[in-house]
């Protein structure tokens, strides 16, 4: 592999001298190489989360890890130790400095290498979730970094713009994606997970893990690649076949996708937001619902981890969705009032504005949308003759089009909801006057509203959004309440589960 | 044996979109696909989408006639969203092309149910319509439907602006349906017909299935262990 730049920007710190390796560091690979090689995932966890960040803290804020290079002679130079080691020191490079054209290029290779080797097959090692999700995460986070590096043309100089035309290759669009494909098929994950469903693996029960002797690496790859693919394709605004590979997942019930708060958050993210650029505003209100409620409850237990603030990050665009979504269609049942709660203390003033539908609303859609929306990339390669532009931003103003156009078609809908609301029937003409529009106009106004306020599923199901919804006889509208639904089945299953937990754990009582 | 080599052709391509989508070397295959959905009538939002995210990866291969049948297909897929999501693979200068500007113009129409001005413009752009067969029945069935979502008994001159048919053909229609769709025509006092829409859960609120008290079996699965 090419040298580091002493004197790179990332660098930052002129003593940085990449082949010394500190005491602590060479004690901290020694031991991590044996955990690995005898498979103590639990130790490899306190390791790769507590120890590595301490000594992060310590010694590495400003400047870059030893080289792979230099650690190697102290792990038998271990190939696939190496090449988790130097994926480890890319996304230190990435957290806490700024990398070098360079080094993006080559945390590039070093992902090829790596899985390359795991979907050989050859690895029988046992990792832990969170390292194995935040490699996936991580890969998807530097495609869509790289991305946007390379749109913004304007200012870049001649070594770095001749660097983009020798490396084309790195990070391309389709490279990315064939490998997330790559690892969702090799690892039969989708198989494994429909063979579960009829009790002949245990799969989410291990948490992944392979207690047989076998490891879990390509599999859980193939699992988090999933969420990979939802991810990436919201990104270039494909949203219909981004929540196609999330099928296999079942979203309504706790899964191995929970058991990584950053997976967790990540899945529940994408998916609503794609549900809601697909206009399926029932399913993004309740999915963004569970998880803000869950993260409210559990935030507390995850302050001291280093996935912290993007946990709060994305709890607050999550906020800003939500409120965007209920403007678009009113779902008081759906919402936990714990949440509801903290969303008016945040967007109480912006969501009665939004409710509006006139200029000022469309101001407060396209802010809200803007902060909680993903980074969308343009795939397609740079164009590297002149003029040279910034294009990074494109992709944003497409999706951000196309919403407030969705927006738009949607406002004449404010209107009709708030006579709906007080009349049980009223005349088509007596309406219209009201709304001030004449009857044709009316008419299509009330389809429009029963147009947009239903979607379609996956299966081409109709399926109704509406809180208020009425039906049209000849010339008089008839306005029917939503009745609130209680579901009796649910709540008695839970109940069942419960008070059987209960009885096992009272006949596990000995009294004296 | 034409036919054959048809039939072989559209198995293989979509198969190619589920195993191998992220290649350029079916674009291709891609194109000609959409070409046969229009001549046949037939339609794959999977494959025109897979299409669209390759010209999004490569700009210079994208053809502009294929992007508009594919957008015309989508048209005709209402209810469903598709014409949206294709839209939102399809840059902004390519949008702001005279052809797609129309089409787009059309959705909107169709989105907010102006089937008046729909169908004018429609008059208009004849040439870039017609090519697609099947597309003036996808309409009326996308109309007939957002008329059935809405109203339990429509005024004949609803219906009529609705599918853009008068006199004659729209009589013909009423009694297509009235025979085999379980529609019914009314008179309403004194003046024009009404046409009596069958019943769903959409226009009649007393018919929606409690839906969301049901249980899926998958659910009741975890308390076996329970029961036995």
């Amino acid at each position: 592999m090419a040298a580091y730049d002493a004197d790179s920007s990332a660098g930052g710190d002129l003593a940085y001298d990449p082949n010394f390796v500190p005491d602590s560091v060479k004690t901290f690979v020694v031991h991590l190489y044996r955990q690995i090689r005898d498979k103590n995932v639990y130790e490899i966890h306190q390791m790769y989360e507590g120890s590595f960040n301490r000594l992060t803290d310590r010694m590495f804020r400003e400047s870059p890890w030893p080289t792979a290079e230099a650690v190697a002679p102290y792990v038998d130079g271990d190939h696939v130790f190496c090449l988790l080691y130097r994926e480890m020191w890319f996304r230190h490079v990435y957290a806490r400095l700024t990398p070098t054209p360079k080094q993006r290029v080559e945390s590039w290779d070093n992902y090829c290498s790596l899985f390359g080797v795991v979907l050989h097959g050859v690895v029988n090692m046992q990792l832990p979730n969170q390292w194995l999700w935040d490699m996936v995460d991580e890969f998807v986070y530097q495609f869509q970094s790289y991305c946007q590096y390379r749109a913004k043309l304007k200012n870049k100089t001649e070594e770095e713009l001749q660097l983009l035309r020798n490396f084309d290759q790195a990070w391309n669009v389709y490279g990315v994606l064939n490998y997330l494909q790559a690892l969702v098929e090799k690892s039969n994950i989708i198989q494994i997970l429909e063979r579960e469903k009829e009790g002949l693996e245990q799969f989410t029960v291990d948490n992944g893990y392979d207690y047989q002797g076998g490891s879990n690496v390509l599999k859980m790859l193939g699992y988090y690649s999933m969420i990979g693919l939802l991810r990436v394709h919201c990104l270039l605004g494909d949203y219909r076949t981004g929540l196609k590979y999330m099928a296999p997942i079942d979203l309504s019930q706790q899964g191995v996708y929970t058991n990584v708060i950053g997976s967790h958050i990540s899945t529940i993210y994408h998916y609503g937001f794609a549900n809601l650029m697909l206009r399926r505003y029932g399913d993004a209100i309740r999915e963004f619902n569970k998880m803000l409620l869950y993260i409210l409850k559990y935030k507390q237990y995850h302050q001291k981890s280093p996935q912290y603030d993007q946990i709060l990050k994305k709890n607050e665009q999550m906020y800003a969705l939500l409120a965007v979504c209920l403007s678009l269609c009113p779902q008081q049942k759906l919402v936990d009032e714990n949440v509801s709660t903290q969303l008016k203390e945040k967007y109480n003033d912006k969501m009665t504005k939004m409710q509006r539908y006139d200029d000022e609303a469309s101001t407060v859609y396209d802010e809200l949308f803007s902060y909680g929306c993903p980074k969308f990339i343009t795939p397609s390669a740079p164009v590297l003759d002149e003029p040279l532009t910034n294009y990074n931003q494109e992709a944003y103003r497409l999706q951000l089009k196309m919403f407030l156009f969705e927006v738009k078609q949607q406002q004449l809908l404010a209107g009709i909801r708030s006579f709906l609301k007080i009349y049980s029937t009223i005349t088509v003409t007596k309406l219209a006057q009201f709304m001030d529009v004449d009857e044709a106009t009316l008419r299509t106004i009330l389809m429009t509203y029963k147009h947009k306020m239903h979607s379609t599923d996956n299966d081409g199901k109709i399926v109704s959004n509406a809180d208020i919804d009425f039906y049209v006889d000849d010339d008089t509208v008839h306005v029917v309440e939503a009745k609130p639904t209680k579901r009796f089945g649910d709540y008695f299953l839970r109940q069942i589960l419960k008070f059987e937990e209960m009885i096992s754990e009272l006949e596990k009582v000995q009294l004296d | 044996m034409a036919k054959e080599a048809q039939q072989q052709v559209s198995y293989t391509v979509e198969e190619l979109v589920a195993v191998n989508p992220y290649n350029p070397d079916i674009l291709a295959d891609l194109e000609n696909y959409v070409n046969e959905q229009v001549s046949s009538q037939k339609y794959s939002l999977d494959a025109n989408l897979c299409l669209l995210r390759l010209y999004q990866c490569e700009p210079e291969r994208m053809s502009p006639p294929i992007v508009a049948r594919i957008l015309i297909k989508a048209l005709m897929a209402m209810p469903a969203q598709d014409f949206s999501l294709c839209l939102f693979l399809i840059p902004e200068q390519v949008q702001s092309e005279e052809q797609f500007k129309t089409l787009i113009v059309l959705s909107h129409y169709l989105e907010t149910a102006r089937f008046r001005l729909f169908w004018d413009e429609v008059a208009k752009n004849c040439s870039l319509l017609e090519s697609v067969p099947g597309f003036q029945q996808a309409i009326e069935a996308y109309a007939v439907h957002v008329l059935s979502l809405t109203y339990q008994k429509v005024p004949r001159a609803v219906l009529a602006e609705a599918i853009n048919k008068e006199g004659l053909a729209l009589d013909q229609f009423l009694e297509y349906h009235v025979a085999n769709s379980g529609w019914a025509i009314e008179k309403s006092q004194g003046r024009s017909q009404l046409i009596v829409l069958p019943p769903n859960e959409f226009n009649h609120p007393e018919l929606k299935k409690n839906a969301s008290d049901s249980v899926s079996y998958e659910h009741v699965t975890r308390i076996f262990p329970v029961l036995s």
